[in-house]
């Protein structure tokens, strides 16, 4: 995930090659991007641009309408509490307040040192486990405010 | 193919798998190899087999012994006295409850007794990344039937006869929305599938997906070719990193069997199948809004007519249809429409399944036939309510649907009757809520969901959805008036006719059912100012009882905004101006000396 900003003209450049005089090629290339880059550098819109003859205006219109894509740079340790309403229900909010106080940081933030994002999500289809979150692919799920600190630990 | 005496279950849906259940996989490889038995038994990956709550699942074959909760130091157990010695491991059976013998067999299990899986048949039986164990369970003979015995026409007049209905939550008649697809002329057309499943409380399709994989593909093939389509797009949100992963290997697989692609079975049908990622829009499950969403734009619906059947992806005809209800279609062609027909109401034909949440003891998947009430899903398959507290409302249909009360436990589930009752069928989310639920915060949790997800298109969506939600805000901190409750229901009806898609459409369905049935509680939260439920932090305060208190200051050590003051001699006492009512001295006291109120 770590790319200097430097090199993000050429490595947008490859992940482009492919879907040259393809359509709906857009949402496949920023997802591309955003997870070569882990966010949506403004120079790799530049490039996509330019090089596919789209408006920045029109991608940045897609870019901000999907929740996936970001425009800043996150942690490297995603953390999703899920929101829905299985887990409303048995207490997801008091979950979401609890990381909230241990990494200080509020929702959609990024702690100081890079190491997490924090994101309320929707729902995660996990409603059997409830309350239930995920860090980056894994889910946890059954989780009380206490168990947290030593599920986060282990993401380093 | 080798055979083996024994074959070894091991859950792999999502639930199990954050239980655990792959490091038990691994494990009994591990203990069945140190025995010398890997020749003897198999162990197998399947998808989910629904009953999450009880998960890690692990079902030993050809007993048919349902194993719960099992963790990778079981293993070995396992192995030693099941497989090896032939004796059941007592200790890891279901029991229902203390008083009730454990049951040792699947079918035995009320929560599966009064199943029947149809779009569920292959999850949890097979492992969804061999396609031959899904052709052993007839995978592909209905494709077969088509290509070889049947023509356009034939399918779609046998998926009429079905009554298959669009179990996305639309409810539309499936063999119709073929037909019109069908009698589109046009030199290129589509089939899509929609598995975009965002209605937080329903995650049918991720299991579908997960665990039968080819059950879409088929589907999906069949209706292409009754539809003259030649090719496919399955739009999946990301959110189900696993769904992706095995239904890409499941097309893999269908292609190097002749399967998908040219020349399907040596006919001169072929049906290209693409898998496109959601970007994360809860929107993108609006058919047209997905289509906009695959042509690469921002993913806003359209006005319709024309209608997707005409006019859609690319400007192409083009059909779309939900998960479930492509995994229907195989075994509708093999028994034959009449016998879909035989099951369920006079208009809602067949089988649904539904995301049993909540406070219910049985949580997870139940597919049951149309016309079951809510009575027997909550109480025979869920178990009844957790802690057996009393049950208080349903809420069916995710932020679409809508609220059932005890009144409506009788009702025989149907599109028609839910939507009598003011929810609809949905996707099937099924949300069970006991006494400590509060109405007004149920609907005020939708209404942020909707207004967050609303793509801001049209304008009473957009507004009125921003509007409402501001009035639920007031009305839960306690500064809402009675006028407050008459504008809310007038803009409901305003945002519900006017809204261009589904979502507007529906997203005043939950304020509008709560209105109605829990009318009470929106003047409590008003009139007295009281949250009867204790639900609403703006209503509540956490108050110490000075003669229960012992004074051992734990509530005002673990305060994490430091308002709790008090000593050895002087009772605590909680400062309200300064308290975020997070409830955590209740929690922390030993002594019940905190009451909320």
């Amino acid at each position: 995930m770590v790319t200097a900003l430097s090199e993000v003209p050429q490595k947008t450049l490859e992940i482009l090659e492919p879907w040259r005089g393809r359509k709906g090629f857009l949402i496949p290339v920023l997802q591309a991007v955003q997870h070569t880059f882990g966010y949506v550098p403004k120079e790799a819109i530049e490039v996509v641009s330019r090089e596919m003859k789209m408006p920045t205006a029109e991608i940045y219109g897609v870019v901000t309408f999907y929740a996936q894509f970001h425009l800043n740079p996150r942690g490297r340790h995603i953390i999703r509490v899920c929101r829905g309403t299985a887990c409303h229900v048995r207490g997801s909010l008091k979950l979401l307040d609890k990381v909230k106080e241990m990494l200080k940081v509020e929702e959609n933030g990024t702690t100081e040192d890079l190491r997490y994002t924090l994101e309320p999500v929707a729902c995660l289809g996990a409603c059997g486990l409830a309350p239930v979150m995920m860090i980056d692919e894994d889910t946890h799920g059954r989780l009380v405010p206490d168990k947290l600190g030593a599920i986060m630990d282990q993401y380093v | 193919m080798p055979t083996y005496r024994s074959h070894v279950l091991v859950c792999g849906g999502t639930g199990c798998i954050a239980g655990g259940s792959a490091l038990v996989q691994a494990r009994m490889k591990e203990e069945l190899a140190k025995k010398g038995l890997d020749k003897e038994v198999l162990v197998v990956q399947t998808g989910c087999h629904g009953m999450c709550e009880l998960g890690p699942i692990l079902v030993v074959y050809p007993e048919g012994t349902f194993y719960t909760r099992v963790q990778p130091e079981d293993a070995a157990e396992i192995v030693e006295e099941h497989l090896y010695k032939g004796r059941v491991v007592e200790r890891l059976l279901y029991r229902p409850s203390e008083k009730l013998e454990s049951v040792k067999h699947y079918n035995e299990l009320p929560f599966y007794a009064k199943q029947n899986r149809i779009a569920l048949r292959n999850c949890g039986y097979i492992n969804p990344d061999n396609i031959e164990e899904y052709i052993a369970r007839d995978g592909y003979q209905a494709m077969g039937k088509v290509l070889l015995e049947m023509t356009p026409d034939d399918v779609i007049s046998e998926i009429k006869k079905s009554g298959l209905r669009g179990r996305g939550g639309g409810g539309f008649p499936t063999g119709m929305k073929w037909e019109f697809c069908k009698k589109s002329v046009s030199d290129k057309k589509y089939t899509i599938c929609n598995a975009d499943e965002g209605d937080p409380g329903a995650f049918m399709d991720r299991s579908i997906l997960e665990g039968d994989p080819h059950s879409v593909l088929e589907g999906m093939a069949i209706g292409a070719y009754a539809m003259g389509a030649d090719e496919g797009y399955i739009y999946c949100r990301a959110e189900y990193p696993l769904a992706i992963k095995r239904l890409k290997a499941a097309i893999a697989q269908a292609e190097s069997y002749g399967l998908l692609g040219r020349n399907i079975m040596g006919t001169n049908f072929s049906f290209e199948l693409h898998i496109k990622e959601g970007a994360g829009a809860f929107v993108c499950g609006e058919e047209t809004a997905l289509m906009a969403s695959i042509e690469g734009e921002r993913g806003m619906p359209r006005p319709r007519p024309p209608f997707p059947a005409n006019k859609g992806l690319w400007g192409k005809p083009s059909n779309i249809n939900n998960v479930e209800t492509w995994a229907n279609v195989n075994p509708i062609i093999l028994k034959g429409g009449d016998w879909y027909a035989s099951m369920g109401t006079e208009k809602s034909k067949g089988t649904k399944v539904f995301a049993l949440t909540g406070k219910v003891k049985n949580t997870g998947l139940v597919e049951v036939p149309m016309g079951i009430t809510i009575r027997e899903i909550i109480f025979d398959l869920g178990g009844g309510i957790i802690d057996d507290k009393k049950f208080k409302a349903a809420q069916i249909g995710g932020p679409s649907g809508g609220c059932l009360t005890e009144e409506h436990l009788d009702l025989p589930v149907s599109y028609e009757s839910l939507t009598a009752a003011g929810a609809i069928m949905g996707s099937g989310g099924l949300v069970i809520m006991d006494e400590d639920t509060c109405m007004v915060d149920v609907a005020k949790f939708f209404l942020e969901f909707t207004q967050a997800e609303s793509c801001g298109k049209c304008v009473p969506c957009r507004e009125g959805t921003k509007q409402m939600l501001l009035t639920l805000q007031r009305i839960t901190s306690g500064k809402g008036t009675m006028e407050d409750l008459d504008k809310l229901e007038e803009l409901a009806v305003m945002v519900k006719e006017s809204s261009l898609c589904g979502l507007g459409q529906t997203a005043p369905n939950p304020v509008l059912t709560t209105l109605r049935y829990f009318r009470d509680e929106y003047e409590a939260h008003i009139k007295d100012k009281k949250c009867p439920a204790k639900a609403c932090s703006g209503l509540i305060q956490y108050l110490v009882s000075p003669d229960l208190c012992r004074k051992c200051g734990l509530c005002a050590k673990n305060c994490p905004v430091n308002c709790i003051s008090g000593d050895r001699q002087t009772p605590y006492v909680i400062d309200q101006s300064r308290c975020i009512k997070c409830g955590t001295c209740l929690e922390v006291c030993p002594f019940k000396a905190i009451r909320k109120e």
